[in-house]
């Protein structure tokens, strides 16, 4: 198994718990849809996944490595070397080149492969924009740059919250079709936030959160 | 992972050069300044050294006279009964329109005199007996030679750079004839090795006193002050220019946030990333302390001639005009940018090491309504502890603590007082148009603010310093003509050829004054005491700020005395106190004049006592009243007659312009650091409105959307800067004047030991409030015509980036 989501808890200070008594799996090379509505607790339990933010009680083990006691660099490691993250605004390095912003993740992470890295610019599209900066790019074109540089690194898990949230449905087909093909063909496991009932279909597994809770 | 993490990072900068830019610039400035100041210090205090161990001043043991000179029959017996004492005789020397030291040493007895050592050890010794027999050898410093080759009336020149600018070395014997003191001796040096039981001094030289090195005065305490003064403006420059870093920094990582957030997604850990950014920091600081260090030479390079001439002029220091480049000037000065870039960007990284993971990307302004508030409390204790501090504590240290708590103080007060203001305005706009003006210049208040603290404090310094200096110069101008009332000035070759021209001149002047004086050693330092005749030129002229009943009487017929303000104030004497000039001659003080320019003690008696303190004493200087309009034809008539010098006769308005020029000397220091802070401060507002500029767009793109066109937003931004920048000049009015009013009656009487009258210039802070505006407008008018020339796509795309 290689995500499992014990029985965890979170809540923000003075406020309800966003997450109450979550529990989930994810074995590698699986793919599974989270939905909800609006502040039902997707997108935190995406950051928890990511070792971005501390839970307040249960366990998240990724890759066999339990993540309450790990420290900011032990997470940071985790994050480095085993998992990659797909954001709805992308959040690239602005001044970096698309090529740097390719590659970013995979150097960080000493785990460059520049055959690897050729063959995935090409695959989405992105040979002629090399140079460019992201602000010079549509989302639809930042969004394959974000996804490039997640999977340069060949993560075993990639999270991805609402990665077409920010475009238009031709845009978002081309997305998800690319970032769903370079998942099977790397073996990796998805773990996708979305709204859309659409998207999560075309996943392996879905799982639906409602009041902080897997319904 | 360092090296993509270092690439990330860099990029900023390629893709923000302007910011790039600006940062170094504030750095290099405030290193700048800061390092010419410390330079001149340094260069200054090192020929203070090099002149005390040249001559072995203060390390060894003197024997001076307090009531006058030592004589000769006392040395003798001091040599007779073993002690091995050297005889110094000193006094000042005009030769031409400068005046040097003159030493006279009895280099038989202590030919071990480092300078003279050095010059014996050098590649062309002089002969030994040249030097002690007549007509003897003046040792001097290349720079004086001309001066003296020029001139007949003295020995032949021996040129050595082992000796300080400024001091002649002589055998004491041609010194007697050259200062006309024969049989005098100023002091006598204790030499080091003396003969095992001595008969006590008190016993052979009962009237002599013996002085450690650690109780005379030398010239690194004489100019403390002055340096003092000096580092306080420097500090003051580094500050203002420390403002443009902080700022810039606070907005170059605001405006990283979202890559910073991005990269610590990617897995490079928080402690990492702050080392980087720390490591970043630093190596800007470095290339930008290294630019400061060149420009700050070249500035200290530039400064120092007029520094020299002033500590020379003031304090008789000997001081060269030469830079030269050292070691531990570089590493200070590259310390201190280190130092000042990392207190300056210290609250950025410390809010960086605390940045939550998921913290928005947006950029957050420098401090709120808030913090405005906390940091107009803080600004007041500020005030408050310098108020109390310039009461509890004394002299300069009480001035300057004084300073800085106002300056910091309302620096600090500044953001809430104008967003009091701004307040204000706001509630009285009806249009839609002004209101929001209004609300948009309180948004911006926030960034705004470091620029308009620099401002501010540059502003109130300019008023303050230059307050200062007009009042001087005014005052000084005044005093120039109570002291400079003779028309003509003649100095005679000998005593003889004086008394020739007295008796030449008496019967077609209106009267000829007499300058004499001698050099005495007082408990408060060294004190000329000069004498003067009874004439209405003094009893009409003479700037005394302090004065007995029948001032003049009480001096010249029943034998009072005045003083100069300097020794007034050093030994809290005044109109009323007696005064002991010499052992036996303890006089009343009849009044207190000013003395601008002079840092010793002076005294005037009445010429018959002058003839009783110092019998013998020369005059060889002349004031001659006259009607000016013969004063050109008489000073023709006096040179052809005695075959005098050009130079040794001059007239009153030549003497007015030479002490003016001296003045302006004086100041031309704090002055050039004045214009440089206040140019920092315009810098300062020029980087932080177009930093500003990255946020503008998403302010103005709804406004423009709501019909205001792209013309009327650009007029805005030049109203705003404006309107911000005439508050702001309008506060530092106020500040600026108590910050004179400090300067004018603490630090000055501190410094210089006088203390001036405060004059005001509205004038000169119109002046100041037109470049002031003038300023604001061109450092607004870069963003406005960008604004101007930005395509509708451009304010579209913010809506689009909002979505």
């Amino acid at each position: 198994m290689l995500l499992s989501i014990d029985h965890v808890r979170k809540s923000y200070p003075g406020g309800r718990p966003v997450l109450n008594d979550v529990s989930l799996t994810l074995d590698q090379g699986q793919t599974l849809a989270l939905t909800g509505e609006s502040g039902s607790g997707k997108s935190t339990l995406l950051h928890l996944t990511a070792a971005l933010d501390g839970f307040d009680a249960g366990e998240i083990t990724l890759d066999g490595r339990p993540l309450s006691p790990l420290d900011d660099t032990g997470r940071s490691a985790l994050r480095r070397d085993c998992l990659a993250l797909i954001f709805q605004q992308f959040n690239l390095i602005p001044s970096l080149t698309v090529a740097q912003n390719l590659s970013i993740h995979a150097r960080l992470a000493n785990r460059s492969d520049p055959g690897w890295l050729t063959h995935l610019t090409e695959r989405l599209g992105l040979t002629d924009l090399q140079d460019r900066y992201p602000e010079s790019l549509s989302g639809g074109q930042q969004q394959r740059v974000a996804i490039g540089r997640a999977m340069a690194m060949r993560p075993k898990l990639l999270l991805a919250d609402e990665p077409t949230g920010n475009l238009d449905e031709t845009a978002s087909a081309v997305v998800l079709d690319l970032m769903l093909s370079l998942v099977v063909d790397t073996g990796a496991a998805l773990l996708l936030v979305t709204h859309s009932h659409e998207i999560a279909a075309r996943l392996d597994r879905h799982a639906h959160l409602s009041g902080g809770q897997i319904v | 992972m360092t090296g993509p993490a270092i690439q990330a990072l860099l990029s900023h900068w390629r893709t923000h050069p302007l910011q790039l830019v600006t940062l170094l610039t504030g750095i290099a400035l405030a290193t700048c300044l800061w390092s010419a100041v410390q330079a001149i210090n340094a260069e200054a205090r090192a020929s203070y050294a090099r002149a005390s161990a040249q001559l072995a001043t203060g390390q060894l043991d003197e024997l001076r006279n307090p009531g006058g000179y030592i004589t000769l029959e006392q040395y003798a017996e001091l040599r007779l009964a073993g002690w091995q004492v050297a005889a110094v005789l000193e006094g000042p020397l005009r030769v031409g329109n400068r005046r040097v030291r003159l030493m006279g040493v009895d280099m038989l007895a202590y030919p071990a005199l480092p300078a003279i050592t050095e010059i014996e050890q050098g590649t062309s010794p002089p002969d030994p007996s040249e030097v002690l027999t007549a007509p003897g050898r003046l040792l001097m410093s290349p720079d004086l030679v001309h001066l003296f080759l020029s001139a007949d009336r003295f020995p032949p020149v021996i040129e050595s750079t082992a000796l300080p600018p400024d001091l002649v070395l002589t055998d004491i014997g041609v010194a007697e004839r050259l200062l006309n003191r024969s049989g005098q001796i100023s002091r006598l040096v204790i030499l080091p090795q003396q003969p095992r039981a001595l008969p006590p001094l008190a016993s052979i030289a009962p009237g002599l006193q013996r002085i450690a090195p650690s109780a005379q005065m030398d010239t690194a305490q004489l100019t403390d002050s002055f340096h003092l003064n000096l580092t306080a403006f420097g500090l003051l420059s580094f500050a203002v220019g420390l403002f443009i870093v902080h700022g810039t920094v606070g907005l170059a990582f605001a405006q990283r946030r979202g890559m910073i957030r991005t990269l610590r997604a990617l897995g490079l850990p928080l402690r990492r990333l702050v080392w980087l950014i720390l490591g970043e920091l630093l190596s800007i600081a470095l290339i930008g302390g290294l630019l400061g260090l060149a420009l700050g030479y070249i500035l200290a390079a530039a400064l120092l001639p007029d520094v020299a001439a002033t500590l020379r002029g003031l304090y008789g220091a000997p001081i060269d005009g030469q830079m030269s480049l050292r070691p531990q000037w570089i590493a200070a000065g590259l310390a201190m940018t280190l130092f000042g870039t990392l207190a300056a960007s210290g609250h950025a990284l410390w809010r960086l090491s605390r940045m939550p993971i998921l913290a928005g990307p947006g950029l957050q302004a420098w401090g709120s309504q808030n913090s405005a508030r906390l940091t107009g409390v803080i600004g007041l204790g500020l005030i408050a502890a310098g108020i109390v501090l310039s009461f509890s504590a004394k002299g300069l240290l009480a001035g300057f603590g004084l300073l800085a708590g106002l300056l910091t103080g309302a620096a600090l007060t500044l953001p809430f007082l104008l967003s009091t203001i701004l307040n204000l305005f706001a509630r009285q706009a009806r249009s839609p148009v002004s209101q929001w003006i209004w609300a948009d210049m309180r948004a911006q208040l926030p960034g705004l603010s470091l620029a308009l603290m620099a401002l501010l404090l540059a502003l109130a310094t300019n008023i303050g310093v230059g307050t200062m200096v007009s009042s001087f110069r005014l005052t000084f101008t005044g005093w120039l003509d109570q002291r400079l009332t003779s028309e003509l000035y003649v100095t005679a070759k000998d005593d003889a050829q004086a008394a020739q021209i007295t008796a030449w001149l008496s019967p077609q002047v209106s009267a000829v004054l007499p300058i004499r004086s001698t050099e005495l050693a007082h408990e408060t330092g060294p004190l000329f005491l000069y004498g003067i005749i009874d004439d209405d030129t003094y009893r009409q002229h003479w700037p005394l700020i302090a004065q007995g009943p029948d001032v003049w009487n009480h001096v010249l017929q029943r034998g009072a005395v005045l003083i100069n303000e300097q020794l007034a104030r050093r030994a809290d004497l005044w109109p009323g106190d007696t005064m002991t000039i010499t052992p036996g001659h303890t006089l009343p003080i009849a009044g207190v004049y000013s003395d601008y320019g002079n840092p010793t003690g002076q005294a005037i008696v009445a010429m018959p006592m002058l003839e009783e303190i110092t019998p013998g004493t020369a005059t060889r200087r002349f004031g001659i009243r006259i009607t000016p309009e013969r004063a050109s034809d008489l000073a023709q008539s006096l040179r052809d007659q005695f075959d005098l010098p050009p130079a040794a006769v001059v007239h009153q308005a030549a003497m007015k312009a030479q002490s003016l020029a001296i003045f302006e000397k004086t100041f031309v220091v704090t002055s050039a650091l004045n214009v440089l802070t206040l140019g920092v401060a315009g810098f300062a507002i020029l980087t932080s409105l177009l930093t500003l500029w990255t946020q503008r767009l998403p302010q103005v793109a709804p406004v423009w959307a709501l019909g205001l066109t792209r013309a009327q937003l650009a007029r805005f931004e030049l109203v705003r800067s404006v309107l911000l920048a005439a508050l702001t000049a309008c506060l530092a009015l106020p500040l600026g004047l108590v910050l004179a009013w400090v300067l004018l009656t603490v630090v000055n009487v501190q410094a210089f030991g006088w203390r001036l009258p405060m004059h005001l210039f509205p004038g000169d802070w119109l002046v100041l409030l037109l470049l002031t505006l003038l300023a604001a407008f061109l450092a607004a008018s870069l963003p406005a015509w960008r604004l101007l020339r930005l395509p509708p796509a451009a304010l579209l795309r913010v809506f689009a980036d909002e979505r």
